[in-house]
């Protein structure tokens, strides 16, 4: 291990840490660097020692009640002391709402770039990080890496897979430091009512677009995901124009990832092919022979999905037997 | 409340965007430019606060390496008083840290202000990073991914969606926000807006008007590639004399891939 050559991640949710530690493992590995894990939070012990079995040689713990929620200038003032202070060459934080503009923050604190939303993340044959992000509305992939260190870069939750747990020796610092004055304050926060199982984790989705010609009409695509124990999705319009679902797969939606996506009735704007990009195998139902859907589907079905879901229902019902 | 900045971006209108097939690579070059989509919205924004608050200006700032006015000119019509724009050709290489470097001394020049107003993205880069990076050069208080906004005494009041809550948060003024595309519906300018927008005033800076130390906007991103996706698909075809067969054909291809449970 050697000297200023860290890579550290940090992430105010769970499972994204997770995530990026088992990518920030390859990438230390690769470079022959260390890896740590900042963890700001309030009696969190017990998470930082959990970290090392997920990968983190080294964990930088700072422990006090009033970092038990996320607020923007006093997590900023903790990372920006802790990257001051040790000096990593590579930062991955989690591109969430609040992690994003933390990302963007540090790195104008420090001078230096940042990558954000990498899909893809490694270490090239000359020896540089280079990250993978969508860009130009789905039309391109840029393939970006840094002049200045440190790297920061952010990544999106399930862009990577959580690694499995080992039984492993890792250090946790425990670290006293103060946090900048807050800027803005916290006046209220509900739940969001979404979906139990949300779409990005799904292994399985059949979804709609603009051929779908009315709302109860999804009952089609409900019970072939029933089948298939999947879940039910949709293109832009059908949730921005239409309203009939809140929320969609693609570039300004979710970027979803399953083994099967089942497009019915959806044209195939870049747009919503950037959304699943990542998706295994693609199948595209649709009336219009000419749909752009199917240049990007494994399987491509002309036809009319009012006839087609329920054929294939039951076909699979049979077949799966 | 007396003065609301804008920051707007002209973006490549990725709808239109051609790419060459042989290359891979996008023809930038000529497709045709927009306001970015998320910076209007910002802007719409900007302009109802002002028709709820009499005496309110809303001035917009604009980076650009070439030639904006037609972006400008709809952003007076939508009812901007008046518009920014540094034009430089040492502007084109610009990352995002540069870009948030010039617009911040631009709009220290343009003089007093008590929000600043971003796009949380913008329409061809998608980057998210520009309006947060403004908000900490010019240290200010940070409301990001808005999705509304009031303005309530001397501080500014946002409700933003994070991944399993609705926020709302407080900043005192000044603060910067950014907004996200449900904030509003931008409003289509009429004929009349647009007539009396061209007697509004659009500044023209380049960077030796400002105070920016030009070491700073060397880039800190090296662009390895920039290339249209590659398709992997395979385009297998489905056909069949029946609805039936199809389907059994489908469904026995999924089932060979193994990515339906058995």
């Amino acid at each position: 291990m050697s000297e200023g050559k860290g890579v550290w991640v940090f992430s105010e949710n769970a499972d994204l840490t997770l995530e990026m530690l088992g990518k920030g493992r390859e990438i230390a590995d690769k470079v022959g660097a260390e890896l740590a894990a900042v963890v700001i939070g309030s009696n969190a012990a017990d998470w930082a020692n959990e970290l090392v079995k997920y990968g983190a040689d080294k964990v930088y713990l700072v422990d006090n009640a009033v970092f038990g929620r996320f607020q923007a200038e006093a997590y900023l003032s903790v990372l920006h002391n802790l990257v001051v202070n040790y000096k990593p060459e590579t930062v991955l934080i989690g591109s969430t709402k609040n992690g994003k503009p933390l990302a963007a923050r540090l790195a104008t604190r420090l001078e230096v770039g940042c990558v954000p939303d990498c899909s893809r993340l490694g270490v090239d044959e000359k020896g540089r990080l280079v990250g993978e992000r969508i860009t130009y509305g789905g039309n391109a992939v840029a393939k970006l890496t840094f002049k200045t260190k440190p790297q920061i870069v952010t990544v999106p939750s399930r862009a990577f897979e959580k690694p499995q747990p080992k039984k492993r020796s890792g250090q946790v610092v425990k670290l006293d430091l103060k946090a900048e004055q807050a800027k803005t304050e916290v006046v209220e926060t509900k739940p969001l009512e979404t979906s139990n199982v949300r779409i990005e984790e799904a292994e399985l989705i059949v979804s709609c677009g603009r051929g779908l010609e009315k709302k109860d009409d999804r009952v089609l695509l409900d019970e072939l995901a029933a089948v298939l124990c999947g879940q039910v999705g949709c293109s832009r319009p059908l949730a921005e124009d239409r309203k009939w679902f809140s929320e969609w797969v693609g570039l300004s939606g979710h970027k979803v990832k399953p083994k099967l996506y089942i497009a019915c009735g959806i044209s195939g704007v870049i747009q919503h092919v950037a959304g699943i990009r990542d998706a295994k195998v693609v199948v595209a139902i649709n009336k219009d022979e000419q749909a752009p859907i199917f240049e990007v589907a494994d399987y491509g079905v002309v036809g009319n999905l009012y006839e087609i879901l329920p054929a294939l229902k039951e076909a699979l019902k049979k077949q799966l037997q | 409340m007396k003065r609301i900045i804008v920051c707007l971006k002209q973006a490549v209108d990725v709808t239109q965007l051609k790419v060459d097939p042989a290359t891979r690579q996008l023809i930038t070059a000529s497709a045709p430019r927009k306001m970015s989509d998320f910076d209007k919205n910002a802007l719409e924004e900007a302009v109802r606060l002002k028709e709820k608050n009499a005496g309110v200006e809303v001035v917009t700032v604009t980076v650009a390496s070439e030639e904006a006015k037609t972006v400008l000119r709809e952003a007076l019509a939508m009812g901007a008083d008046k518009a920014y724009v540094v034009n430089d050709a040492g502007l084109k290489d610009v990352d995002t840290l540069g870009t948030a470097h010039v617009l911040a001394e631009a709009i220290k020049k343009a003089g007093e202000f008590d929000l600043v107003l971003c796009g949380e993205s913008s329409l061809d880069s998608f980057s998210g990073l520009v309006g947060s990076r403004v908000g900490e050069l010019l240290s200010l208080p940070q409301v990001t991914s808005a999705r509304k906004l009031s303005v309530e005494g001397d501080a500014v009041v946002g409700e933003r969606t994070l991944e399993d809550s609705i926020e709302t948060v407080k900043a005192k003024l000044p603060a910067l926000v950014t907004v996200t595309r449900e904030i509003n519906q931008p409003r289509i300018p009429s004929l009349m807006m647009i007539m009396k927008a061209s007697k509004k005033e659009i500044v023209t800076w380049t960077l030796a008007d400002l105070a920016v130390d030009k070491a700073k906007l060397a880039s800190k991103i090296e662009v390895v590639e920039v290339l249209a996706p590659k398709t992997e698909r395979k385009r297998i075809r489905i056909t069949g004399e029946s609805v039936a067969e199809i389907a059994d054909k489908l469904a026995k291809a999924l089932i060979q891939e193994g990515v339906v449970k058995r």
